[in-house]
């Protein structure tokens, strides 16, 4: 049956959703209203889903879709992806940070306040640990451009990091 | 190939996004160029960071409830969060780039992501300008220092008679757990000893003596509801000596 066939393959993944819905939407509220759409439209949009595809990707980008259209998502949008640039810098990176593992409240602050298309490409590649190929199926975009967004978004990251280690560490 | 080229492919190095003869190649750089195996280290510390900072948010069992009644499904096991363990003289920068390659490398077993995790611990620490919060050699210093800071308490030992010296501590964390990280130094090596709740599954490592991985060796043991870790790129003597005195401390 269908449906059963739908719920085995996605609740497995509400944790990982819920957590992404969260950092998009900046909002638990909106974050379970996001889930609760997310699955109701994948449960409807199913029929058309080819098994063996990837599932993963497939419940990832419809959530990312839903929050595009939502009041917030469009909110959050303005951003110009710009052509493939170069992809890295000839020096080393003069402001190489080694993080401590105590500085995770520091780090979730900065990705915070990163923009929205930079926070979600890092989340997809380092908490959902995605390959290049399935975050370019969650976002709709080519490889090429997964991978100098990812660059562009460690590098704004970093930035921020860098600012707030600057303010001084106090113990977190 | 010059550095500059070699920069360009570390983020997809580290992505796990490099053709196999491009990634040897790229490891093998690293293994000579000090700049480029802390620039590695760098992106594998940013990636690991991203990782642990953005597993933040949880579902409440309310909301579990709600989207399986609106699925027409029974109530479900949660399904647990697994926490992956992502993972400088002439040494220095040869374990810089082993503690990449470990993390690159993906290790799975249990013991091998714990320990991949605190070799890379050790390592960062040693490459890093400040590698401790507490700098003593007594531990009469350094022990209470901890309190307030970490949830338990735990014994150094005498250290007179041997020829282990103590660098000075740190809080460190394993599974988001606050324990102790203490350097030890002997003979122009640190060694670290980690010091963790025992919380069962997360931390479990059957004890052993000295086990080697890579060039690191790693001694791991439980007493009074705590974890103990050993490691540096010492001999397994060394190792099993200051683990010893650990042990008859504690």
């Amino acid at each position: 049956m269908p449906a059963a066939t739908f719920e085995e393959l996605a609740l497995p993944l509400f944790d990982q959703l819920y957590n992404f819905a969260h950092w998009l939407t900046q909002d638990a509220t909106e974050a379970e209203d996001l889930v609760q759409e997310t699955y109701t439209k994948a449960l409807r949009g199913f029929s058309g889903f080819q098994i063996g595809t990837n599932f993963r990707a497939w419940m990832f980008r419809i959530l990312r879709n839903t929050f595009l259209t939502s009041k917030t998502g469009l909110k959050s949008a303005a951003f110009e992806d710009q052509e493939i640039e170069a992809v890295a810098s000839t020096r080393p990176n003069p402001e190489a940070i080694l993080i401590q593992q105590a500085d995770r409240e520091i780090v979730q602050q900065a990705l915070t306040e990163v923009a929205v298309p930079f926070r979600e490409i890092l989340l997809l590649c380092e908490v959902e640990e995605m390959s290049y190929e399935e975050i370019a199926q969650v976002l709709a975009i080519p490889i090429g451009t997964v991978m100098s967004r990812l660059y562009r978004a460690r590098k704004a990251l970093r930035s921020l990091l860098v600012e707030k280690f600057k303010g001084g560490r106090n113990g977190v | 190939m010059a550095c500059e080229a070699w920069r360009e492919k570390l983020d997809a190095y580290v992505d796990g996004e490099l053709p196999r003869a491009e990634a040897a190649a790229l490891a093998n750089h690293l293994r000579e160029c000090a700049a480029c195996a802390a620039d590695s280290l760098e992106h594998v510390q940013l990636k690991r960071a991203v990782a642990v900072a953005g597993r933040r948010y949880e579902p409440s069992i309310q909301l579990r409830d709600r989207v399986q009644r609106s699925l027409g499904g029974r109530p479900r096991r949660e399904k647990a969060w697994v926490w992956r363990i992502v993972a400088l003289p002439a040494t220095l920068v040869l374990l810089l780039s082993l503690a990449v390659g470990l993390y690159v490398g993906h290790e799975r077993t249990r013991r091998q992501r714990v320990y991949s995790e605190l070799a890379d611990l050790h390592v960062a620490t040693l490459a890093s300008g400040s590698p401790v919060d507490v700098v003593s050699t007594d531990r009469h210093t350094v022990k209470p220092w901890f309190e307030g800071k970490i949830p338990f308490t735990f014994n150094l030992p005498e250290l007179q008679g041997t020829d282990f010296t103590l660098v000075g501590g740190r809080v460190s964390y394993l599974a988001q757990s606050p324990g102790a990280h203490l350097i030890y130094r002997i003979r122009q090596h640190e060694i670290s000893v980690f010091i963790f709740q025992d919380r069962g599954e997360e931390t479990a490592v059957s004890a052993s003596g000295p086990v080697s991985m890579m060039s690191f060796t790693m001694e791991s043991w439980t007493k009074n509801a705590l974890r103990y870790f050993v490691v540096g790129d010492v001999g397994a003597q060394d190792i099993e000596g200051l683990s010893k005195l650990l042990r008859d401390a504690g």
